[in-house]
């Protein structure tokens, strides 16, 4: 499964390599990285149809999270990949506004490895 | 009949101008005396048919009433109008000293004589009725003055009243001002103080946020390094190197390892503070629901206690609660003031704690009491609440900064300096309320928090 994560933090890269080490070896998971979101939108061009989870943060520099949401499920209609939005700011507004732009699920930082690699697993 | 008139008329001048009735009655018989002597006088004169030698009487008579009235001070004011009788004594004298001594000389002059008398007789009363007329005058001016000075007296006295009058409201303005100003200043210093509150609140949060994100990295990456140290261990078991390396490979990782729990540890306390820190900005979720202020503080109290009864075994203190049951449920945030008041006994408890500790140490624990007080009061749609101890007390410097966040009095690790600052950000913010201290440093320290009912 391809999984694109989108986060202007770097390090997020290897977090999710080292957490996600036995998967990606065992090749359940298959992650790239976006640092922006004009970064996720220009993959994504790249790459029509192999990503099929993507994980972004929503406070970025820049294209936020919810505007790349926005322009995910207006530009990819047909076959949407599941969109998984990730936030420092666990509060209501932005949790409504992301599942009304068509999020599947919504988490809050510090994000649990655990719950997430079980959410990841689902899906497959 | 002349020198009669002349005494009789003296004498009632006397009397009459000077009041000697009232004023000095002693001279006012002798006066009388005076009086009826020369009626005694004028009526022996007709009886005895008209001799010459009661003439000279009549003279000794006038003569010695001078004398006296002349001699004695009392008599002073009217001197000038005694006077007058002076030149018709002076002409009667000569008079009859000439119609005794030389009565031819007289007998020819007689008529000039007798004119000259009667002209001193009539100055005399000229001059009498003149002063009379003038001491009238002087009299009425006399009375108009003192008239006047009434009027003028009453008008001062009335001026006066006005004075002491407008004095008093004055005073009463000046003191309503100045504890208009006070009051002004105080609220300033509230608003101060309340701004100063919100503003590091704001600040507080903002760092928090900031904060949050590298110490999930600081978290995520020192538990993964655990897992890492797991993984590695297990590889190493599958390798071919001699087994006294291998454990002395498996217990660098072992350090390692530990190591990172510690970072995850240490983090995780960042992390606990940081979301004690995001607790100022939340703006309040929760509805504002009617409660029993009574359970709710008792159930806190008693939470407090046995919280620190589990980490000091030896802790003990009186629980002290005086509650006013005609309270009943008052609207607040109940999980808020539950936070308020974990934060104000926990500090209560240790208060005292902290004492009693120190007073052991020193060796003069005597007989203290530890004592933790709780009372509650609803008056005038406000709601008092008092949460008291006979602890450590503060000192001014540490008072005035108890309600600062990240100021902490506790050793490192025991109190993140949070709680205060939370519960005035609670009281103020979220209720409108007041949260104040009053303290004695080594002897008591009293929260009070005041709510409006709405």
């Amino acid at each position: 499964m391809k999984i694109l994560v989108v986060d202007d933090e770097e390090d997020v890269k290897s977090l999710f390599e080292q957490k996600f080490r036995r998967e990606i070896r065992a090749g359940q998971f298959e992650f790239s990285f976006a640092f922006s979101g004009e970064e996720a939108l220009a993959f994504l061009a790249q790459h029509p149809s192999e990503v099929v989870m993507i994980l972004s943060d929503i406070n970025m520099p820049g294209m936020s999270g919810i505007e790349l949401l926005r322009s995910i499920r207006r530009e990819h209609p047909s076959a949407p990949p599941q969109v998984m939005m990730i936030t420092a700011y666990g509060d209501s507004a932005n949790h409504d506004q992301a599942m009304e732009l068509g999020a599947d699920d919504f988490l809050t930082k510090p994000v649990n490895f655990i719950e997430l690699k079980e959410k990841l697993l689902n899906t497959i | 009949m002349d020198y009669f008139l002349v005494s009789f008329f003296l004498i009632q001048y006397v009397r009459t101008s000077l009041q000697t009735a009232e004023q000095m009655p002693r001279w006012d018989t002798l006066l009388k005396y005076a009086r009826i002597f020369s009626i005694v006088l004028i009526a022996t004169f007709y009886a005895a048919d008209q001799p010459d030698w009661i003439q000279w009487i009549w003279h000794v008579f006038l003569i010695g009433i001078m004398v006296v009235l002349y001699r004695n001070d009392e008599f002073k004011p009217i001197r000038s109008m005694i006077q007058a009788v002076i030149p018709f004594i002076v002409v009667s004298v000569i008079n009859d000293f000439l119609e005794a001594v030389f009565p031819k000389f007289y007998n020819r002059y007689d008529q000039i004589l007798s004119i000259a008398t009667i002209f001193a007789f009539i100055l005399c009363f000229v001059i009498w009725f003149y002063a009379r007329k003038q001491q009238k005058v002087l009299i009425k001016e006399r009375e108009d003055r003192l008239r006047e000075e009434k009027e003028s007296k009453a008008q001062k006295e009335s001026l006066e009243y006005l004075v002491a009058e407008r004095t008093w409201e004055l005073t009463q303005q000046k003191e309503e001002l100045q504890k208009a100003i006070e009051e002004l200043k105080a609220t300033q210093n509230q608003l101060i103080q309340s701004e100063k509150m919100a503003s590091l609140g704001e600040l507080t949060a903002g760092i928090a946020h900031e904060i949050q994100n590298p110490l999930n990295f600081v978290n995520n990456f020192s538990e993964v390094s655990v897992e890492l140290c797991q993984e590695l261990e297990e590889e190493i078991d599958k390798t071919a190197i001699q087994d006294s390396e291998k454990e002395y490979i498996k217990e660098i990782i072992g350090d390692l390892s530990q190591n990172q729990q510690k970072i995850t540890h240490h983090g995780k306390r960042a992390d606990s503070i940081v979301k004690g820190m995001l607790q100022h900005s939340r703006t309040s979720s929760g509805e504002k629901e009617p409660v029993d202020i009574n359970t709710l503080a008792d159930e806190y109290m008693r939470l407090a206690y046995h919280g620190l009864r589990a980490k000091d075994k030896e802790f003990n203190a009186a629980l002290v609660t005086d509650f006013d049951s005609t309270i009943g449920t008052v609207k607040v945030l109940p999980q808020d003031l539950g936070r308020v008041f974990l934060n104000l006994f926990t500090n209560a408890f240790y208060a005292v704690a902290d004492k009693k500790r120190k007073l052991s140490e020193a060796g003069n624990l005597n007989d203290y009491k530890p004592e933790v007080k709780i009372s509650t009061k609803k008056f005038n749609n406000k709601l008092y609440i008092r949460v008291s101890d006979n602890g450590t007390g503060m000192p001014d410097h540490v008072k005035a900064k108890i309600f600062q966040p990240f100021f902490t009095t506790k050793p490192t690790g025991q109190g993140t300096g949070l709680g205060l600052s939370m519960s005035y950000d609670i009281i103020t913010n979220g209720h409108g309320g007041a949260l104040e201290v009053d303290t004695v440093e080594g002897e008591k320290t009293e929260f009070r928090i005041t709510i409006p009912i709405i």
